[in-house]
């Protein structure tokens, strides 16, 4: 059997050379791509302690990135609810979502690594627009998969990702949606990983995948904890709430909260892709995980309103943190999603990414309840904004009235 | 037979490296064809056609939904397959009722093995027939769960070796090996090229100074020439997706048969 797990420090540290968090994690990947992925880890290792590359990481954070994005309070909203809403504006970031973070931490990796192309996977687009941004500010080539289903629902960040200089390829087989991207993007690798960096968009996939894309996530959670301490006078918010697919944006602020504080932690997946509310245990992309899967092992098509959490199943770290209880794990339909892009909207002048409004619609739900009873103080995750959505949200509203 | 190379590689050879020894030892090329299980109502049919036309092993695709390894033949069998219905329980069912006499080793993805459980799954591969299994992702970091089941078993896991794969990592991977050791020809997924790689003949090397177990190319290898001039370092051969192709297009039992056979008499005639 492998290695036992390095003892980590923290609930969310280094889950060591085997990539285990608890049981979950590892590198199930074909040998082509073993060294690959051990030459990245060892890559990370050394670019993370290095603190020039965190000084040139977090000055185009924020020279270039817009960070620190601000923390939001929601007057109306609150009022409405009967709950303390305060909003990490991850929509105010570069290309309007946290995936920016992400991609830049990387980008510099790769540079750092020698390698000149980028490949990334997409479902609502968010992450591939990244990447192509960041190959853009550093003068890569980028390709870009995305499942069809998703080119469709999702045109303007295909003509975004194209105008930023990246190529596109529609995938075709499967569910042709993000998880056929992954899919796709991991072949793409085999075959030409001498020059390429795989760029994957979420806490998912092998080692070090989920735990070097939460490092760059972190940041969000970090500011976080200080801003809000900054607000509601040195103490820290009851609850933390984030939307989850691969789980990057709940992954990074967590992460400030997870050690930190005994704030309670709340993941929101999208009802149509539970993998941890309605999945088990399996192996797919890399990681060991929770996975919606059928009584042989084949993995389900996931299906919901936002593309962003159409995937079968969400990052190790979540499961390992679901099973210690540090975090816990909800579901929110597209009904209630809907309704929460528009009270979001309404209430405080901000249009949220559908998967963002996951987070939201669980507030909305739970508020007055025993999970989040009034006069609580809330910090959601608006890990995007919703321009991208706007069009799709229109058709269905009118496709019912 | 007298057990050659148990002390190399300590264990005791099991039926699919015992009978692939003898073979090479006997100085044949050995021939492994693919198939995916359950891609068409005909596939034992085609298992039997297969082994009649010069096959030594055999390897029957588990079909999985995600197959991240296989390019665009294999996935479209694999889709077919899981369409009609397939899982590996029936595949497994329908291997005990045939005997086809060379031994079968099956290729899979882990998640299916999970799910069914270790040891039940490898005791289901034993009572079915199945003498090894492919399970490309299960690196060697992550193989033993399975690979000591496997072995409880008497059934042979097979690791790879990549062309990326660091000359440090071959001798490890080679001596966790059962069965043979299977040398991936290219970087890249299962799919057939106009031209055998340069890699294959490389990687083969290699994995031959490195074991006396046999040592199979697979991935990228099309052709009864590029057969022939993979085995020139090698043992032998997987060919998967030019024969799988084949039947996708209709060749049947028939054109499989032809097919293989048209390696076979080249790999003979050396």
């Amino acid at each position: 059997m492998t290695a036992e797990p390095t003892p980590a420090s923290s609930i969310m540290g280094d889950p060591g050379p085997t990539g285990r968090f608890g049981g979950f994690g590892g590198r199930f990947v074909p040998e082509s791509l073993v060294p690959a992925c051990m030459e990245l880890e060892v890559a990370f290792r050394s670019a993370w302690a290095d603190p020039a590359f965190h000084t040139e990481l977090d000055g185009i954070l924020h020279h270039y990135g817009g960070r620190p994005t601000p923390v939001t309070e929601c007057a109306r909203l609150s009022e409405e609810l009967g709950v303390r809403v305060l909003l990490k504006r991850e929509d105010l970031a570069h290309t309007g979502s946290h995936k920016i973070n992400n991609v830049i931490g990387q980008s510099l990796l790769a540079r750092r690594m020698g390698k000149t192309r980028l490949i990334a996977e997409t479902g609502a687009g968010q992450h591939g627009v990244a990447t192509a941004t960041a190959a853009a500010l550093f003068g890569m080539e980028c390709v870009v998969y995305m499942g069809e289903v998703d080119t469709r629902r999702q045109e303007l960040n295909v003509f975004r990702m194209e105008l930023l200089g990246a190529e596109v390829r529609p995938i075709s087989s499967g569910s042709r949606t993000l998880k056929d991207a992954v899919n796709e993007a991991l072949r793409e690798w085999v075959a030409s990983v001498g020059v390429t960096h795989y760029c994957l968009g979420s806490v998912m996939g092998p080692h070090p995948y989920p735990w070097m894309v939460r490092e760059f996530q972190r940041v969000i959670g970090e500011e976080a904890r200080d801003q809000c301490r900054a607000i509601l006078d040195g103490s820290d918010p009851d609850v933390v709430v984030a939307c989850a697919g691969g789980g990057s944006n709940a992954a990074g602020i967590f992460a400030g909260f997870a050690d930190a504080t005994s704030s309670r932690l709340v993941g929101v997946e999208a009802a149509g892709g539970a993998a941890l509310t309605g999945g088990i245990p399996g192996i797919l992309h890399g990681m060991h995980s929770a996975l919606i899967q059928d009584e042989a092992g084949q993995i389900l098509e996931a299906s919901s309103i936002s593309a962003g959490l159409d995937y079968p199943g969400i990052g190790p770290e979540h499961a390992h943190l679901a099973e210690l209880g540090r975090a816990h794990y909800v579901s929110a339909d597209d009904e209630e999603v809907l309704e929460a892009f528009q009270l979001l909207a309404r209430t405080e002048g901000i249009i949220p990414a559908l998967e963002s409004a996951h987070a939201i619609a669980w507030v909305a739900a739970a508020a007055g309840r025993s999970e989040l009873v009034r006069g609580s103080t809330v910090l959601v995750n608006l890990s995007g904004r919703g321009d991208k959505d706007v069009a799709q949200v229109r058709d269905l509203l009118r496709g019912r009235a | 037979m007298t057990v050659v190379g148990a002390e190399a590689t300590g264990h005791l050879p099991g039926v699919l490296e015992a009978t692939l020894r003898a073979r090479r030892d006997a100085g044949h090329k050995l021939l492994v064809p693919y198939l995916t299980g359950g891609m068409d109502d005909q596939w034992l049919v085609t298992l039997e056609a297969l082994a009649g036309s010069g096959a030594d092993a055999i390897e029957v695709g588990l079909p999985f939904s995600d197959p991240m390894i296989d390019g665009a033949t294999i996935q479209e069998a694999s889709l077919r397959a899981l369409q009609r219905g397939t899982t590996p329980d029936g595949i497994l069912a329908d291997l005990s009722r045939v005997d086809v006499g060379v031994p079968i080793v099956v290729m899979t993805y882990y998640n299916l093995i999970y799910r069914a459980g270790h040891a039940r799954i490898a005791g289901l591969m034993s009572e079915s027939g199945v003498s090894g299994a492919i399970v490309p992702d299960l690196p060697l970091e992550e193989v033993d769960q399975w690979a000591e089941a496997a072995d409880r078993a008497g059934v042979a896991t097979v690791l790879l070796v990549a062309p990326s794969t660091p000359q440090a990592r071959i001798g490890a991977i080679c001596d966790r090996s059962r069965g043979f050791v299977y040398a991936v020809g290219r970087m890249g997924v299962t799919g057939e090229q106009e031209v055998l790689a340069d890699s294959a003949r490389l990687v083969a090397g290699w994995v031959s100074s490195s074991t006396d177990l046999p040592v199979c190319v697979g991935i990228g290898v099309s052709t009864p020439e590029q057969a022939v001039e993979v085995c020139g370092v090698a043992d032998g051969v997987v060919v998967g997706s030019a024969l799988v192709r084949r039947l996708l297009e209709g060749d049947g039992p028939e054109g499989a048969a032809a097919f293989i056979s048209s390696l076979r008499v080249a790999l003979d005639a050396g």
